[in-house]
């Protein structure tokens, strides 16, 4: 066997250019604005439409849930502002630069999971999941190798364990299964094309009247 | 390399001219004497060739003291028992009498940590420099039906059939072989690739998949050092024929067995899983369904489309069996078409189920269960058929030809009835496989636990596989299907 190399350091993309990454490769995502303040955000807010999503974002910033960074739901532009005021201020000086994402707020009942990962025996994959908070317990991924043909998008949807979650659900139609094979098949394309990207993470990819969007995203790239 | 290049390359080691055994012993508890004897055992065709030092006889063999005595040109394979350091020079002397294929039982390699994988790296360079296929070393043997070839250090000898063998285990090759034994259903080839020092499981695939002595093609892997060549390589072949593997290490307790055992780290199971059904590889999760899922390939037609039509003449078997299709994402538990419910009605009396599982409710006379077989079988829209409850009869004939009756009381008659009927409805259930080209499965419990019943027994006679329950029958129906319709075979 070879003897390992020294695996060279990564670093993230923050949210913003993450999104912009994979919009470009095809990948829905919901409109989104970037703005260094309150009174940006209130701005971008009206031009997006309310209700609105609002998130610290920066390179260095990639567990925002966890850190509290996100604000949900917010509808008026008091809200927006209160909403800023409290996510800049809970910005470390770890984190850099600093910037408020400002998106308009989809709602759905299901998530999934998407992604893309080196694995150390196959290399380059792309990976489909169920996401949510059940995603950990349920454990409900599959993953195929890049490039993904048509039909193995498919087939990697077909894999799902939890296929009733994929049906008509709650007044929800069922899921497009290819708007969903044609995210797959875009970050195929964007990973095997782009050798500096390590990781791709889309959590969720909310599943809107049928229709998956990527409301948030996460790329780690290798340092040249 | 061209198929023809391919092909010859590998004769060497799967149809040699003549073999060699190098390092052969008269002491029966070395490997030295059992690959001799048991090469001997099998009735291998071509010439047999044993060195020793000491020079005697072994077995009523006359010995070589060396290579050098064997006549040019007079053996393609070694298989070689001797240690690591007489191995270059004798290796050397091989490819001067116009060897071609070593096969490796020598341990001490890779297996042993960095020292043996250099030593294990300058063996393959030293072959690849002679030119001579390399498998091993630390496998277990070779097997070559057609020319009754079974150069190995572990029984038993199998029956001939189609199912080709290649297993970083060797003893997951011996399992495989007494599964064929058990089961009647054969085995073209079979090789333990031991710790792939130059050809890997894969690379044997690449000949499988050409050779026209196999149909289906059976791996048992555990580490991979190249997990991409293993996707393209496995997929080309099940492009060709289907591929059925069985991985082992797939837990990380596992994986720890597995990198001392034969090498190389694995990745997450699922990522397999993956590069399964994308390469459309046949996915075993034990040692036993991969046996059955390959006997399955070897034995019965693909099916054209999803359609199961369920025979029964044992209610209870019906019923489950409907509810295992009816949970099967791949197969449909078909409607009875109505012209075929009206045939069932002029046969069957009325107590019969007249719906698909189609109970006989034990109504048959003498030819029921013939004709209702037959007109299920060659139905146009019925794609598979199971077929539950042969031997029944003869299972009650055993009873009473063994009790305390027997004979007298009209016994002889019967029991022998019982027992004609059984071996008919598996011939017959065999004779429409063939004819209507789509798979008919046998199941009944007597497979294990009665298996010289008349129904089973002729079944095995003839090479197909039965199955111990309507379960693995039904399971292994699903993985038909996947692979005809991966091959284009079923459109359905």
């Amino acid at each position: 066997m070879e003897s390992a190399t020294e695996p060279s350091p990564t670093r993230t993309l923050s949210e913003h250019e993450s999104k912009a990454r994979v919009r470009a490769a095809g990948v829905v995502t919901a409109p989104e604005t970037l703005v260094p303040d309150g009174e940006g955000a209130v701005q971008a807010a009206h031009e997006i439409g309310f209700p609105v999503v609002l998130k610290l974002c920066g390179d260095a910033i990639a567990h925002k849930t966890e850190r509290g960074l996100v604000r949900l739901g917010l509808t008026d532009d008091a809200a927006v502002r209160a909403a800023a005021a409290e996510l800049l201020a809970a910005a470390r000086p770890e984190d850099g630069v600093v910037n408020l994402l400002v998106a308009r707020m989809v709602r759905g009942n299901r998530e999934l999971i998407a992604g893309c990962l080196e694995d150390p025996t196959f290399g380059r994959c792309v990976m489909l999941g169920i996401g949510g908070i059940f995603a950990e317990a349920l454990a409900d991924v599959a993953f195929r190798l890049v490039p993904l043909s048509e039909r193995d998008a498919y087939e990697l949807i077909d894999d799902l364990s939890t296929q009733k979650l994929l049906g008509a659900f709650r007044g929800e139609p069922a899921i497009d299964r290819a708007a969903v094979a044609a995210t797959l098949l875009a970050l195929s394309r964007l990973f095997e094309t782009s050798s500096e990207i390590v990781s791709i993470d889309l959590n969720p990819l909310l599943i809107a009247d049928g229709k998956p969007i990527a409301v948030d995203a996460l790329i780690e790239v290798r340092e040249p | 390399m061209s198929n023809l290049a391919l092909l010859e390359r590998f004769a060497a080691l799967f149809e040699p001219r003549g073999v060699v055994v190098a390092g052969a012993s008269s002491h029966p508890g070395k490997f030295g004497f059992v690959a001799a004897h048991n090469l001997l055992a099998a009735g291998y065709a071509g010439q047999v060739f044993l060195t020793n030092r000491e020079g005697g006889e072994i077995l009523g063999h006359k010995t070589l003291r060396s290579i050098d005595e064997v006549p040019d040109g007079a053996a393609d394979l070694v298989f070689i028992c001797t240690p690591p350091a007489t191995v270059h020079d004798l290796l050397r002397a091989c490819a001067a009498k116009g060897i071609r294929a070593a096969f490796m039982a020598t341990a001490g390699y890779g297996e042993l940590g960095e020292e043996g994988k250099r030593a294990e790296q300058e063996l393959a360079a030293l072959c690849a420099e002679l030119g001579i296929l390399l498998a091993g070393p630390n496998g277990q043997g070779v097997v070559s039906m057609p020319v009754d070839l079974c150069a190995q250090i572990v029984a038993p000898i199998p029956p001939r059939g189609h199912i080709a063998i290649a297993s970083q285990s060797g003893g997951f090759v011996q399992a495989f072989l007494n599964y064929a034994r058990k089961t009647g259903v054969g085995v073209s080839r079979a090789v333990s690739a031991g710790n792939c020092a130059a050809t890997s499981v894969e690379d044997y695939l690449e000949y499988f998949a050409e050779d026209t002595e196999t149909r289906v093609s059976l791996i048992y892997v555990e580490g991979l050092s190249d997990g991409r060549a293993f996707f393209e390589k496995t997929r080309q072949a099940t492009a060709k024929k289907p591929l059925v593997v069985f991985k082992g290490g797939t837990t990380s307790g596992g994986q720890r067995a597995a990198a001392s055992h034969t090498g190389a780290l694995a990745s997450d199971d699922r990522v397999f899983d993956g590069m399964c059904r994308q390469a459309g590889l046949t996915r075993a999760h034990s040692i036993e369904e991969a046996f059955e899922l390959a006997a399955s390939f070897a034995t019965h037609p693909l099916p054209r489309g999803p359609n199961v039509f369920v025979l029964t003449t044992a209610g209870g078997w019906g019923v489950v069996t409907a509810d295992r299709i009816s949970a099967s994402r791949e197969l449909r538990l078909m409607p009875i078409p109505d012209d075929l419910r009206a045939a069932f009605d002029e046969r069957l009396p009325p107590r019969w189920s007249r719906s698909n599982p189609a109970d006989l409710a034990g109504s048959e006379t003498r030819d029921t269960v013939v004709e209702c077989l037959e007109l299920a079988a060659q139905h146009p829209e019925v794609d598979a058929v199971v077929f539950l409850g042969l031997g029944i009869q003869s299972n009650l004939g055993d009873l009473e030809r063994h009790g305390p009756f027997y004979p007298g009381h009209g016994l002889e008659r019967v029991v022998e009835f019982h027992a004609r009927q059984d071996s008919r409805y598996a011939e017959l259930a065999l004779e429409l496989e063939k004819r209507h080209a789509k798979p008919i499965l046998v199941a009944t419990e007597l497979v294990d636990c009665q298996p010289e019943n008349p129904g089973p027994a002729t079944l095995r006679a003839a090479g197909s596989l039965a199955y111990p329950s309507s379960h693995r029958a039904v399971g292994a129906l699903e993985h038909l299907l996947r692979h005809a319709r991966r091959s284009g075979v079923a459109q359905r």
